[in-house]
């Protein structure tokens, strides 16, 4: 980056310096009836003004809450840089949370103006609307089944926008005094937490502490106005706010909105991104949908897969890495680039992806391994909403499969005798919105932010997260016992989506399973098993066999681990359903709530402990519109076969 | 995700997009017989400017015989229908399948008539057949107004697949989509000829719950974005009680009941011919 940004400490003002720097530059892309569609950062910049106007000639003040709610539009991200010329603080909610969850987040922050994408959005905004009295505007992107609403409240975006232009022909100086009030010390914005536990707490973040940690990343990646990124994860989580607001702020890159959450795969290899970021769980999900199209092809095509991809995994890392690579092994590789790894990325939608990040939970070394065995520099980096993301970011040629990396320049990590991570950074949230003692809590008198997770810096100072803290537990005779530990282990298998793993205080560990409905259905067709969903493959004796063998191996794997050879798992059973966040049982981010499950399933968990080898139950299930049913199966339990530690096993 | 429930409140509390009208589509008397089978005797009905309008009855009621017929498939041997185009009023007799889509009228099929081998977005392009002027050897040799009419062309159709949110198998053949989403493409060409008046033919028929959900909110929304006239057949009486403005019930050919949802509900005619009477 050869520009200076000294002097633009708020959004407004990096956004007014791109307008002005590079007025005819793509700022963001968005796919709309088949065409991408773009605008510059001079359009934007207008965009945000006029609408910026409006909601000031609409009562919206310095310091007051607007909520967006939508998935990643343009005039999503517009109306939020607006609300900050403002000097308001935008309030990204997840679009995919059903109108009861929406309804703390809008009181708590006595939001009286919202965004909403469209007629759903719209729909549940209206639904609570009678316990939220401080939200008396609704302005909607997409006009689309809203013509007839005739509530009050509601304004499409033309109108607002409409609005602003004339307050703004009337008085061209008045935004301009108002960006000028703003500075870095200022809230920038508020994301609420997913809420693994209790209720969400609303995480107060600067402009100083977004625009630091995103300049520190791009400095360190060497990001600059030529990089493009897909925007398809939720903006109202911290991540994808950072990768397609601050970043592209401090850098001038570009973001493309995907037409729709199903054309993501489509979009992403029309576009071509050269940044980007997936958690976990979409690149396992890619990776099934590989696998599963290669077992479909032809037996040549299955061979020449096999033994390039057994190539990319002995040398494919040491390449990425600049590592030396004898001459045979280097043109093998190079064969296979041509003939498997090249077109494999264009699939993917990866040929030009110079960086990519994976953060969230922790990725399977084998998951991790391939995508870079096959040439995509995926990095781990470490970070959370508190932290404005970047702690910690694997640098280009030293990553570690169990490691997130050494600190982001400007990070201070330190440990508690408990292994709990502390860190003081200029990227740190300034508070829980209303929330005093939970901000003590988390945050010390000195700065310090307690992140709840325990982990240790090793030799090449590195950070390696084991687990959170009040998580790690101890069995009956006092060895550890890391549940989330095995839970990733478990799930590094394609064929189990979820596992919830059981053993503090107990003897021996026990297990619930949630098997993918993907890769086990297809895998059950194969065999010519004919089943009518996931509860009736659930059942079935074949789908524990399959399942008991990978727990075998992690068992296997466990005995060569001195600390935690007794934490193999000896009971299982797989679920009737899958683990839904709509159900309460995992995160809106699909973090499982091992607590709440332990809690909601009791008789499974007793079951598992007791002798029988299967157990009754009597579930309520919701459905996604809201409606409830009972639902009541006999659940089989498995026993898998354990090891003895490796050195034993050695010597049998 | 779209919420697919279709609430009731709301298609009563707010005010329609296009009021109903005055007659589009009168029908007086029409018969029809294939040799000695009658499949319709004296039937007579109008359906109204930008109204839902519902013709049900059991199986071999003469339903899609009705619908036929007013597609110009069949002739019927008597009576008269009649077409109002502005002011003016059409009658037709002889009218083919071709002139009823230049009138204005397109349709979907029971069992799904696309291209299977076609994609998604060639088979709505083809609902545009009609408003193609460009000749034959101007498309095949990409001059003069082939290239706007083609940017236009695909731009509506464009619209379509927004509407119907379809874009993710925009490019998908046809053949490899799940029954309930073939529905849908039918449903897109149709569409994409911008017709007054929409036949459709068991638009439900074979659906799960789910996509009959689905399917009602795009009828309705047709009805009230465009304010398109639809004439549909469905012998699953509980859609079209919650979707149609007015309702016509055939058996064995005959017209039993004709009125609102609740009036046809209550008919006695209709509730024997659906459950059966003691002889």
């Amino acid at each position: 980056m050869a520009e200076s940004l000294h002097g633009l400490d708020t959004f407004p003002k990096l956004l007014a310096h791109h307008a002005k720097v590079r007025p005819d530059r793509p700022a963001i892309r968005e796919k709309h009836l088949g065409i991408w569609q773009t605008w510059t950062w001079h359009e934007f910049a207008e965009e945000v003004r006029s609408i910026a106007c409006g909601l000031a000639e609409h009562g919206f003040k310095r310091g007051d809450h607007l909520a967006l709610v939508g998935d990643n539009r343009p005039r999503i991200y517009a109306a939020m840089c607006a609300v900050q010329c403002l000097g308001g603080v935008p309030v990204p909610l997840y679009q995919d949370a059903v109108a009861g969850e929406m309804a703390f987040p809008i009181q708590n922050a006595e939001i009286t103006h919202a965004v909403a994408e469209d007629q759903e959005q719209v729909d549940k905004l209206l639904e609570i609307l009678p316990q939220c009295p401080s939200l008396t505007r609704i302005y909607y992107d997409d006009a689309r089944g809203l013509r007839n609403y005739a509530q009050s409240q509601l304004m499409g975006w033309d109108r607002l926008l409409k609005v602003g232009r004339e307050a703004r022909r009337r008085d061209p100086a008045f935004l301009e005094t108002e960006i000028a009030k703003g500075g870095g010390e200022d809230v920038a914005a508020m994301f609420f937490t997913s809420g693994t536990t209790g209720v969400p707490k609303g995480v107060v973040l600067t402009h100083h502490a977004l625009i630091d940690r995103a300049l520190a990343a791009a400095q360190m990646e060497g990001l600059g106005e030529d990089d493009v990124v897909l925007a398809y994860l939720p903006p109202a989580w911290i991540g994808q706010n950072i990768f397609s607001y601050a970043q592209p702020f401090v850098t001038g890159y570009c973001i493309c909105c995907p037409e729709s959450a199903e054309t993501v795969m489509s979009d992403m290899r029309e576009i071509g991104p050269s940044y980007y970021f997936a958690p976990p769980r979409v690149l396992e999900a890619l990776l099934t949908q590989v696998s599963i199209r290669m077992e479909d092809a032809s037996r040549l095509k299955r061979a020449l897969y096999r033994y390039f991809m057994d190539v990319a995994r002995r040398v494919g890392g040491a390449i990425l890495d600049g590592r030396p690579v004898g001459a045979g092994e280097r043109l093998l590789y190079w064969l296979g680039d041509v003939v498997v790894y090249g077109p494999l990325r264009n699939v993917l939608g990866m040929s030009r992806v110079r960086i990519a990040y994976t953060a969230g939970e922790a990725i399977g070394p084998d998951l991790f391994r391939f995508y870079r065995s096959i040439g995509i520099n995926l990095k781990q980096l470490y970070g959370s909403t508190e932290t404005s993301v970047f702690v910690c970011i694997q640098p280009n040629g030293q990553v570690k499969p169990d490691t997130v990396g050494p600190a982001v320049t400007g990070v201070e990590l330190r440990f508690t005798p408990e292994r709990e991570l502390l860190i003081r950074s200029p990227g740190l949230f300034r508070e829980y919105y209303k929330n005093p003692e939970a901000t003590l809590e988390a945050k010390d008198p000195q700065g310090w932010f307690h992140t709840g997770d325990a982990g240790y810096v090793d030799a090449d100072g590195h950070l390696k997260i084991i687990d959170r803290v009040k998580d790690v537990g101890k069995l009956a005779d006092g060895t550890l016992f890391a549940p989330k530990y095995l839970e990733n282990k478990l799930k590094f298998f394609p064929y189990i989506k979820e596992a919830v793993a059981f053993g503090h205080g107990r003897e021996r560990v026990c297990a619930f399973i949630n098997f993918d409905a993907e890769a086990v259905g297809s895998w059950a067709e194969k065999r010519n098993l004919s089943y009518s969903g996931y509860t009736d493959l659930a059942s079935r004796d074949e789908v524990y066999d399959l399942v008991r063998e990978c727990i075998e191996k992690v068992n296997a794997d466990l005995a060569g681990e001195p600390e935690l050879t007794n934490s193999q798992i000896q009971r299982f059973l797989i679920l009737h359903k899958e683990l839904d966040p709509d159900d309460e049982e995992l995160t809106r981010t699909r973090k499982v709530r091992r607590g709440f499950i332990a809690q909601k399933y009791a008789a499974l968990v007793d079951g598992l402990y007791g002798g029988a080898d299967s157990v009754h139950i009597e579930a309520q299930v919701k459905y996604e519109d809201g409606r409830t049913a009972m639902l009541s199966a006999d659940l089989k339990i498995g026993d898998a076969k354990t090891y003895a530690p490796a050195a034993a096993r050695k010597a049998a | 995700m779209r919420e697919t429930e279709i609430s009731e409140a709301r298609l009563h509390e707010h005010v329609r997009a296009h009021r109903i009208g005055e007659p589009l589509l009168q029908v007086d008397e029409v018969s029809l017989a294939f040799g000695g089978v009658k499949a319709l005797q004296g039937v007579s009905f109008d359906v109204r400017e930008h109204e839902v309008r519902a013709i049900i009855g059991p199986n071999g009621a003469g339903k899609s015989s009705m619908l036929n017929v007013l597609n110009g498939v069949y002739h019927p041997q008597q009576g008269t229908i009649r077409l109002r185009a502005g002011q003016a009023w059409r009658e037709f007799h002889d009218m083919d399948s071709h002139e009823a889509a230049t009138l204005g009228i397109a349709r979907t099929f029971q069992n799904i008539a696309l291209f299977k081998g076609m994609s998604v977005l060639d088979n709505i392009m083809t609902g545009r057949n009609l408003k193609m002027r460009c000749s034959f050897l101007e498309q095949a040799l990409w001059v003069g107004r082939a290239r706007k009419e083609e940017l236009e062309h695909r731009r509506a159709v464009e619209e379509v697949i927004d509407f119907l949110e379809i874009q993710h198998i925009r490019k998908t053949p046809v053949g490899r989509l799940p029954y309930g989403l073939q529905k849908r493409v039918e449903l897109g060409r149709a569409l994409a000829a911008e017709p007054t008046l929409l036949l459709l033919d068991e638009p439900m028929a074979g659906m799960n719950m789910e996509e009959k959900q689905d399917m009602c909110r795009f009828i309705l929304d047709v009805n009230d974005h465009y304010g398109t006239t639809i004439v549909l057949i469905e012998h699953d009486m509980g859609v079209v009680m919650d979707i149609s403005d007015r309702v016509v019930v055939l058996d064995y050919g005959r017209k039993i009941g004709d009125g609102t949802p609740a009036e046809v509900r209550a008919n006695q005619a209709v509730i024997d011919a659906y459950l059966g009477v003691a002889h």
